[in-house]
């Protein structure tokens, strides 16, 4: 994918970012490149030509000019916490990053909504909205360092989402400036905008339509309520059950939360925690009105003891809340301490098939010798399988990759997703081809042009080309319709 | 048919598309209203119908987009869900298709989400007669760009839909409608604050001087936030909301013109002239009566917002909210690339 930049490319690059008035902040020597040579997708490393760091919407606007006029790749980046190499540098690219824009430019508390800059984290919109009741929902579970820009890029999840939807619901207003260096506005104050749903391409569309420059956030005021409870399982199928019985019962918890053996084992040694010894836990949270909360409470655990709980432990203050939110927010943690590395999932499948996935992906593991955890977002359907590896010893990375792409193979043919927040990136390139059709992969690139004609914005990402995916042969017959037979192979 | 459907709207879409003959796509036909021009020939869609896929406990339907809203509704209410944008549809044979191309949201959209919010997946023939599938029926889903949620609000100018999929939700147990007398300028102030708090508000409506405003939610939480929020209980709720959404309460009576401010929910009171009907927690503002497009495009864009000739009156002068120049120029390359001979629905959407 990356052409080396040839030297007068660069130089070109350089000289232009350097013109540029008032000056902005540009790093070319090697040395200091390296902070950006990956974000958390550490599979694939590059260091990129140069990188350049805008205080302000017109420097990005110039920026983007500068380079489009040249032809030279833009890479943008936030906090670099995204793990499908959605930010990985190219060597003949300039890596854009926004985390010098970090204002938060007003919370409205009467309109409930946040203006910020794209490098804010994610955390502080909610600190800052918190003095008026307020908060912002989205929170994945970088939210202490990723960036709002970043987040509306990947179209962020979080553990909350069944209940207060992806980034995507979320944000009212987007600036953007696209790849020919024009500045977009899309959305607004309004719960509509005329035209096009632009905000809805916008928010996912991993770096490629348009560079986040702003944001306007919906908040919501903090429920009067929350409740949580951590449930045992003596069966990873009866905790997946338990998840189909309590949404079933008209009951939409703000989180439910699955682990496994392999994450609670892990979680025991790392942190101590005294979790049950059980085969799967399920920690669930109800928000609402304090009355209806301790109803939704109790007709939650009424369905749980219907269900095979061994042990069920209900948080009766903040502190224990804390406590039992610890194994699954520590849980990533934890698992880096099974192995030297490990490479997480993250396909989304229809809930009912659940148990029977799951165990699938146990089988896979066991046919390819390695070791998969499982620690995610029970209630989506939205699995976060984590295959652990040694990088150390031949072969094993390229093993556990291979895997991945099996277990993601499983979820397309369960009806589900390659991606439920995680995004494609460089990743998931593959896989796009199997879940896509031909038609469909062109309307992706008719969505590209229609924002960067010339193809400057983060190439190569997100949307495998037409030719890459002959090449890989995997043209996808889905329902048992054949790929158009018109349309060329490559 | 139902087999042949898609196949044959397909080569029908070809056929027209290499002749550059325009097709003016059509559901229920209860919409016809809506939108600038009505041009080419008919393309009904109303014989698509039918639920493709119902799993009460996946929160995910899946339904042929001809298929009428009260068959939706219907189906829903028997396993105790709904969707929970409230789709409007201006009479018993609208579509659901229709509705989403329209990007119509009932009362509760403030509160729970817009049509597009709920839009999980769709299946379009696009204007080159291909039949393509975008997003899915998981609710959580970033593979691809979301073309799916793109088509809620194109006005079938993009492609024909023809199945579409949504989250649904369980419908809460309790309801209530209080109203309030109040002036403009306090129920907008009212009516945001008590967004602000955590309160079971599902839908809020003033006119005329009284604000009535829905709760919606669990036993005990609709009793608390009534205690809390005073006013006086009426009685037909139920029957104001349903009349509200499907736009048959005695303000939208008539043939005058009706224009759309969709507008900040904090935005101070609009004075135009003719009388309004605000609902949305202040974000959506009706005018009933003849006013200057230019002036209700003014006004709007003051108030941080955007203005729609919704019905009636002059539609040669355009009916929606002119674009920024930035976004007519993505607007119209989204256009040419979806609907390259430029034969669906041409004009609906003023220029594209």
């Amino acid at each position: 994918m990356n052409a080396v930049a040839s030297a007068d490319c660069r130089e070109d690059a350089l000289a232009a970012l350097a013109a540029l008035r008032p000056p902005v902040r540009v790093i070319a020597e090697r040395e200091r490149l390296v902070a950006f040579e990956m974000d958390a997708y550490v599979q694939r490393r590059e260091t990129p030509m140069a990188a350049v760091l805008p205080d302000t919407e017109d420097q990005v606007r110039e920026i983007v000019r500068a380079l489009a006029r040249l032809g030279v790749p833009v890479v943008s980046r936030g906090a670099g916490t995204g793990i499908s190499g959605g930010a990985t540098p190219r060597a003949d690219g300039v890596m854009l990053v926004l985390t010098r824009m970090r204002r938060i430019l007003s919370v409205d508390a009467a309109a409930r909504l946040a203006t910020v800059e794209p490098g804010v984290p994610n955390a502080q919109v909610t600190e800052a909205s918190a003095p008026a009741g307020l908060y912002f929902a989205p929170d994945p579970s970088s939210q202490v360092v990723s960036s709002i820009g970043g987040n509306i890029a990947e179209n962020a999840g979080g553990v909350h989402c069944l209940k207060y939807g992806l980034t995507v619901h979320n944000v009212m207003a987007v600036r953007a400036i696209d790849g020919e260096g024009d500045l977009l506005e899309v959305g607004g104050e309004a719960l509509d905008a005329p035209g096009y749903d632009l905000l809805a391409l916008l928010n996912g569309s991993e770096g490629n339509l348009g560079v986040i420059t702003r944001a306007t956030l919906r908040l919501l005021p903090r429920p009067e309520a929350t409740e949580t409870l951590l449930a045992a399982f003596g069966t990873v199928k009866s905790a997946a059950e338990a998840v189909g019985a309590i949404i079933g019962a008209g009951v939409i918890p703000a989180a439910i939360e699955m682990m496994d053996r392999v994450v609670i084992d892990a979680c025991e040694r790392y942190m101590a925690l005294g979790l049950p010894r059980a085969e799967a836990l399920l920690l669930v949270e109800v928000d609402g009105g304090a009355e209806e909360t301790a109803e939704t409470r109790a007709k939650v655990e009424a369905i749980l003891a219907g269900c095979g709980v061994t042990e069920v432990r209900v948080a009766k203050d903040e502190e224990e809340r804390a406590n039992l939110w610890k194994a699954r927010k520590g849980a990533f943690a934890a698992l880096a301490t099974v192995m030297p590395d490990y490479y997480t999932m993250d396909g989304t499948i229809p809930r009912r098939a659940l148990p029977e996935v799951l165990e699938k992906i146990y089988a896979l593991g066991r046919e390819y010798g390695l070791v998969i955890g499982n620690v995610f977002h029970a209630g989506d359907g939205n699995m976060h399988p984590c295959i652990f590896y040694d990088s150390a010893k031949a072969g094993e990375l390229e093993r556990s990759e291979e895997l991945g792409g099996k277990i993601l193979e499983l979820c397309i043919d369960h009806g589900g997703t390659i991606t439920g927040e995680h995004g494609v990136g460089i990743e998931k390139l593959e896989q796009m081809c199997l879940q896509f059709r031909v038609g469909e992969i062109a309307a992706f690139h008719d969505v590209k042009r229609a924002f960067d004609p010339e193809g400057i914005l983060n190439p190569g990402k997100a949307v495998p080309s037409l030719k890459r995916c002959a090449e890989w042969g995997g043209m996808h017959v889905r329902d048992g319709r054949v790929p158009r037979p018109d349309i060329p192979r490559f | 048919m139902a087999d042949h459907f898609i196949p044959d709207l397909a080569d029908r879409v070809k056929d027209h598309a290499a002749r550059k003959a325009a097709l003016r796509i059509r559901g229920g036909g209860t919409k016809d209203f809506h939108g600038a021009r009505l041009e080419g020939e008919t393309l009904d869609v109303a014989g698509y119908a039918g639920i493709v896929a119902y799993e009460p406990r996946e929160l995910v339907l899946t339904v042929k987009a001809g298929t009428r809203i009260a068959d939706i509704e219907r189906a829903l209410a028997a396993e105790g869900q709904m969707l929970a944008f409230e789709p409007p549809g201006f009479g018993e044979a609208a579509t659901i298709g229709g509705t989403v191309a329209c990007n119509l949201s009932g009362p509760r959209r403030p509160f729970a989400g817009a049509v597009r919010d709920f839009v999980l997946g769709t299946r379009i023939v696009n204007g080159k007669g291909e039949d393509l599938s975008f997003g899915g029926r998981v609710i959580k889903n970033v593979a691809g760009y979301d073309v799916s949620r793109l088509m809620a609000g194109a006005f079938g100018t993009l492609g024909v839909l023809t199945e579409i999929s949504f989250k649904v939700l369980p419908r809460p147990p309790a309801e209530a409608t209080l109203a309030f007398e109040m002036d403009e300028a306090g129920m907008i102030e009212s009516v945001n604050r008590w967004s602000g708090q955590p309160l079971p508000l599902s839908a809020t409506s003033w006119e005329a001087g009284v604000l009535r405003l829905r709760l919606t939610g669990a036993s005990s939480a609709v009793a608390a936030a009534r205690a809390k929020l005073g006013g006086t209980e009426i009685p037909d709720g139920t029957a104001y909301w349903d009349g509200l959404r499907e736009q048959r309460l005695a303000f939208f009576a008539g043939e005058g013109p009706l224009w759309r401010l969709s507008v900040a929910q904090t935005a101070a009171p609009i004075a135009l002239g003719p009388p309004q009907l605000i609902e949305w927690g202040g974000g959506l503002r009706w005018v009933r009566g003849a006013i200057e497009a230019a002036r209700a495009r003014e006004a709007a864009e003051k108030a941080r917002g955007h203005a729609t000739l919704f019905r009636g009156g002059d539609r040669a002068a355009g009916v929606f909210h002119p674009l920024a120049p930035a976004l007519a120029k993505i607007h119209r390359r989204l256009k040419d690339a979806f609907d390259p001979a430029g034969i669906l629905n041409p004009g609906r959407m003023d220029n594209f």
